[in-house]
C-alpha cells in the first residue's frame, strides 16, 4: 500500500513537472501580447498605425493573414528568428501571424503548410527544415493562390516560392578572409597558419563559411594547418582546440571558429594550454553568427572579429510581401544586410566580392541592440 | 604459459587490451611521424594544471564513465538501457542553471540561489527522472527501451520549457568549479573518481551487487528466495538517474551554460556502448563495473586519438566504427568460446582440474 502510494506521487510529481513547464510557456503568450500592441507603442510610430490598432478589433478581416512555419527552437538564433517574425507581423502592424513551431520535425511542417492553405492565409512563411520533398506541397500551394516566402534554410527541389530571404554564407566567409588579409597587412603579420573548427559537417553554413574563407586562403597562399568539426557547440569547440594546442603547438596564429558557441570552446581550450588569443595575443580568432554573448568578448578584445548571420529574416519578408502587395515582382533571392563587427578602430572597410563593405567596432550600445 | 594463460583469463583482460590496443595507434603514428614515441602519453603541469592527451581522455571521458556506472546496474538488473540519461543529464543541468540564474533569465554573473541549491536540485531532477523510469520498469513492467524513452524524448524538451527556450549562461567562477579544475587537477576525473570508488565500495561491502546480479539472472527466482526484485530494479535505475543528474552539472559546469539542445546529446549510445565495451552482456546478470568504466574511456581514447591523428571529420565516425567493429568482435561469445575450448582441451591433456 505505502508503496504503491509512493509510485502514485512519484507520478503525480512527474506529471506536476511536465505540466509546470507546460505551464510556464503558457503563460508567457498572454504576457508577450500586450506588450506587442501595447498603446503606447502605436501612437509614437504615427496616426496610420493607430488607426489601424483602433480598426483592428471591428474589422479583423483587414489583418493580412500569414502563416509561418518555423523549424524549432534549438538555438539563440532562432528564437530571435522567431521573435523577429512576431514583433513585424503583429497585429499593430495589420497582420494576423499564425505560428507554428515544428519542433524539427519536418513531418509536422508538412502539416502545418496543408493547414495553413486550409485555412486559406494571405502568405506562407516557411524555414524549411530539410530542403527537399516540397515539390508536391509547394505545388498545392501554387494552386490555392497564396504566394510562399522560403527564408533561411533552402528548398532544392522546388522553386514554386516567391522568394528565397537568408543569408550568404559564402559572402561570410569571404568577408572574414579578407578582413585577416586587410588586418595582417596592417599588424605586419606576413605568415598566415590558420586553423578552422568548422560546424556540423554538412550543414549550409558550415559550407559556404569553409569555401568562402578558403578561397582567399588559397589565393593569398595562407596555410590552413587543419580543419576539423566542433558540431557548433561550446564543447565541441574546446575539445577540437584542445586537441590542436597540442597537435600544433606554437604552429599557428589565426583560429578560425565557424560559430560563436565554438569560439567559447576554444577560448576556454586555449586559456588551459597558456596560448594567448584576441587583440593582445598571439592567435587572432575569428568567429561567426555575432550574438550577444558573441559581441560581449568581442569588446573585451577576446575575439577580434565576429561576422554577422542575421537572424532578423521578418523586415526583409516584410518588403516581399508589400512589394507583392503592389502587384511587382520580387527578386528570387534576397539577402540579407550583414554586419562584421570588430574589436580594434584601426580598420574602416574591407572590400568584399568588389565591394566596400563597413566594418562596426563593437560598443556597448551595439551589444544592446543585437538579438 | 600458465602466467599467460592466469593474465588472458582475467575477466578485465579484454577490455584493458583494447583499450591499450587504441593507446598503440598514437605511439605507432608519432614515431612515423617522426616525433618522441610516446608524444601522446606526456603529463605536464602547465599553467599550474596536469597537461596532455591522458588528462584529455580522462577529463573528457568523465561524463560517460558517471553514465557508465548507472548504465551497468541498470542493465544487470533489468536486461535492459536506460535510453534516457543523455537527456535527463540535460534536463538536470537546465534545472540546476536555471535555480543557478532565476527562471527567463538568459545570462547571469550572479547566483539567485546557493551554489550548492542548484547543483542539489539538478541532482535530484536526475534522480526523480531515474525514479519515475524504476517505477514504470520495475512496478508497472513495462519494458525498459520504452519506459525510458519517454524522458528520452521528453527531458530535453522539459529541461528547455525550464530554460524559457533560452540557453542560460551563468558565468560565474563557482559554478565553473565542476567543470574546471581542483587545484592541478581537473574537478570532472576526480568526481567520476568518487562516484566509481562509492558505488565499488557499496557493491563489494554490501550484498547489494549480489542482489543485483541474482535479480538480473533471475527475477522471479530472487524473488521467491526472499529479494524483494521490483525494488532492487527500482534502486538501480534511480542511481542510473542520480548518474545521469551529476554528468549533467558537469557537462553543464564545463561550458558554463545549459544548452538543453547539445548537453548530452547521443550520450546513452556512448553509455551503453560503454557496458557493451567492458565486456558485459546486455542481457543482465554479471556485470563487471571496472570492465564498463575502461569501456567509457576507450570510447574518450578513439575521440582523442581521432583528433590527434587529424582525421577529417567528416569520415571521423567511419573510422570510429571500424575501432568499435574490432573491439566487440574480439569480446565476441564465440571469440571467447574458442579461447575456452582451447584452455579445457589443455587442462585436459594435463588430466587436472581447471583452477
Amino acid at each position: 500500500m505505502k508503496r504503491k502510494l509512493i509510485g502514485l506521487l512519484l507520478c503525480v510529481a512527474m506529471t506536476a513537472t511536465m505540466l509546470a513547464g507546460c505551464g510556464s510557456k503558457g503563460g508567457d503568450a498572454p504576457a508577450e501580447a500586450p506588450a506587442a500592441d501595447a498603446p503606447a507603442e502605436a501612437p509614437a510610430e504615427g496616426g496610420d498605425d493607430a488607426e489601424a490598432d483602433a480598426d483592428a478589433p471591428a474589422a479583423s478581416g483587414d489583418l493580412i493573414t500569414i502563416g509561418f512555419a518555423q523549424v524549432g527552437h534549438e538555438s539563440d538564433w532562432r528564437t530571435a528568428s522567431t521573435k523577429s517574425c512576431q514583433d513585424v507581423f503583429s497585429e499593430a502592424n495589420g497582420y494576423d501571424l499564425q505560428f507554428v513551431d515544428c519542433d524539427n520535425d519536418s513531418a509536422v511542417q508538412l502539416e502545418a503548410v496543408r493547414g495553413f492553405i486550409e485555412q486559406d492565409v494571405d502568405y506562407i512563411i516557411i524555414d524549411p527544415i530539410v530542403s527537399t520533398g516540397w515539390d508536391t506541397v509547394l505545388t498545392e500551394c501554387e494552386d490555392a493562390g497564396i504566394p510562399v516566402i522560403v527564408i533561411d534554410r533552402t528548398i532544392d527541389d522546388s522553386d514554386k516560392y516567391v522568394s528565397w530571404v537568408g543569408s550568404n554564407f559564402k559572402t561570410e566567409g569571404l568577408a572574414a578572409g579578407e578582413w585577416l588579409k586587410a588586418y595582417a597587412a596592417e599588424k605586419g603579420i606576413t605568415e598566415i597558419n590558420a586553423l578552422v573548427i568548422e560546424g556540423s559537417t554538412g550543414a549550409s553554413a558550415t559550407i559556404g563559411r569553409t569555401e568562402g574563407f578558403k578561397e582567399i586562403a588559397d589565393r593569398e597562399g595562407w596555410n590552413i594547418v587543419d580543419s576539423q568539426s566542433g558540431d557548433f557547440t561550446q564543447d565541441g569547440g574546446a575539445e577540437v582546440m584542445e586537441s590542436y594546442c597540442k597537435s600544433y603547438e606554437g604552429k599557428f596564429n589565426v583560429v578560425v571558429c565557424q560559430n560563436d558557441n565554438e569560439a567559447f570552446g576554444a577560448m576556454d581550450a586555449m586559456k588551459q594550454a597558456g596560448v594567448s588569443y584576441g587583440v593582445n595575443g598571439d592567435v587572432i580568432l575569428i568567429s561567426f553568427d555575432a550574438c550577444t554573448a558573441g559581441l560581449e568578448f568581442v569588446k573585451s578584445g577576446d575575439i577580434n572579429a565576429d561576422f554577422e548571420c542575421n537572424p532578423l529574416a521578418a523586415p526583409f519578408v516584410e518588403e516581399v510581401i508589400k512589394t507583392l502587395a503592389s502587384g511587382g515582382t520580387p527578386e528570387k533571392e534576397v539577402y540579407m544586410e550583414e554586419h562584421w563587427f570588430v574589436n580594434e578602430d584601426i580598420l574602416s572597410t574591407i572590400e568584399v566580392n568588389g565591394e566596400t563593405q563597413n566594418l562596426t567596432v563593437v560598443t556597448d550600445e551595439i551589444i544592446a541592440a543585437q538579438y | 604459459m600458465n602466467k599467460l594463460k592466469k593474465v588472458t583469463g582475467m575477466a578485465l583482460f579484454l577490455p584493458i587490451f583494447c583499450m591499450v590496443l587504441v593507446m598503440a595507434v598514437n605511439i605507432v603514428y608519432d614515431a612515423a611521424s617522426g616525433n618522441f614515441a610516446f608524444n601522446f602519453f606526456t603529463i605536464s603541469i602547465r599553467n599550474g594544471v596536469l597537461y596532455g592527451r591522458l588528462i584529455d581522455i580522462l577529463n573528457r571521458g568523465s561524463e560517460i564513465a558517471i553514465l557508465a556506472v548507472g548504465m551497468t546496474l541498470v542493465v544487470s538488473a533489468s536486461a535492459g538501457t536506460d535510453i534516457s540519461v543523455g537527456s535527463v543529464m540535460s534536463l538536470a543541468a537546465s534545472f540546476c542553471c536555471m535555480l543557478l540564474a532565476g527562471y527567463g533569465v538568459s545570462s547571469t554573473n550572479d547566483l539567485a540561489v546557493p551554489l550548492f541549491v542548484g547543483v542539489l536540485g539538478g541532482v535530484l531532477m536526475g534522480c526523480l527522472c531515474g525514479a519515475f523510469n524504476g517505477f514504470l520498469v520495475a512496478y508497472l513492467n513495462v519494458q525498459p527501451m520504452v519506459a525510458t524513452l519517454i524522458l528520452f524524448s521528453a527531458a530535453r524538451a522539459i529541461g528547455l520549457l525550464l530554460c524559457n527556450n533560452l540557453i542560460v549562461y551563468v558565468r560565474n567562477d563557482s559554478f565553473k568549479f565542476f567543470g574546471g579544475y581542483a587545484g592541478f587537477m581537473p574537478t570532472p576525473i576526480i568526481i567520476a573518481a568518487i562516484c566509481v570508488i562509492i558505488t565499488m565500495v557499496l557493491l563489494k561491502k554490501t550484498a547489494l551487487g549480489l542482489y543485483i546480479q541474482s535479480v538480473g539472472i533471475n527475477k522471479r527466482a530472487s524473488r521467491i528466495a526472499g529479494l524483494n526484485s521490483a525494488k532492487i530494479i527500482f534502486v538501480c535505475y534511480v542511481v542510473c538517474g542520480l548518474a545521469a543528474g551529476i554528468a549533467g552539472i558537469v557537462g553543464a559546469s564545463r561550458i558554463s551554460s545549459a544548452d538543453s539542445n547539445n548537453i548530452g546529446l547521443n550520450y546513452e549510445l556512448d553509455a551503453i556502448l560503454a557496458v557493451a565495451l567492458g565486456g558485459n552482456s546486455l542481457g543482465g546478470g554479471k556485470f563487471n563495473l571496472a570492465g564498463s568504466i575502461i569501456g567509457a574511456y576507450t570510447i574518450q581514447a578513439i575521440t582523442t586519438t581521432l583528433y590527434a591523428l587529424g582525421v577529417s571529420s567528416d569520415v571521423a565516425p567511419v573510422y570510429k566504427a571500424v575501432i568499435v567493429i574490432i573491439i566487440v568482435t574480439i569480446q565476441a561469445p564465440p571469440f571467447k568460446a574458442y579461447m575456452k575450448r582451447l584452455s579445457a582441451r589443455r587442462a585436459l591433456a594435463k588430466g587436472g582440474a581447471a583452477a
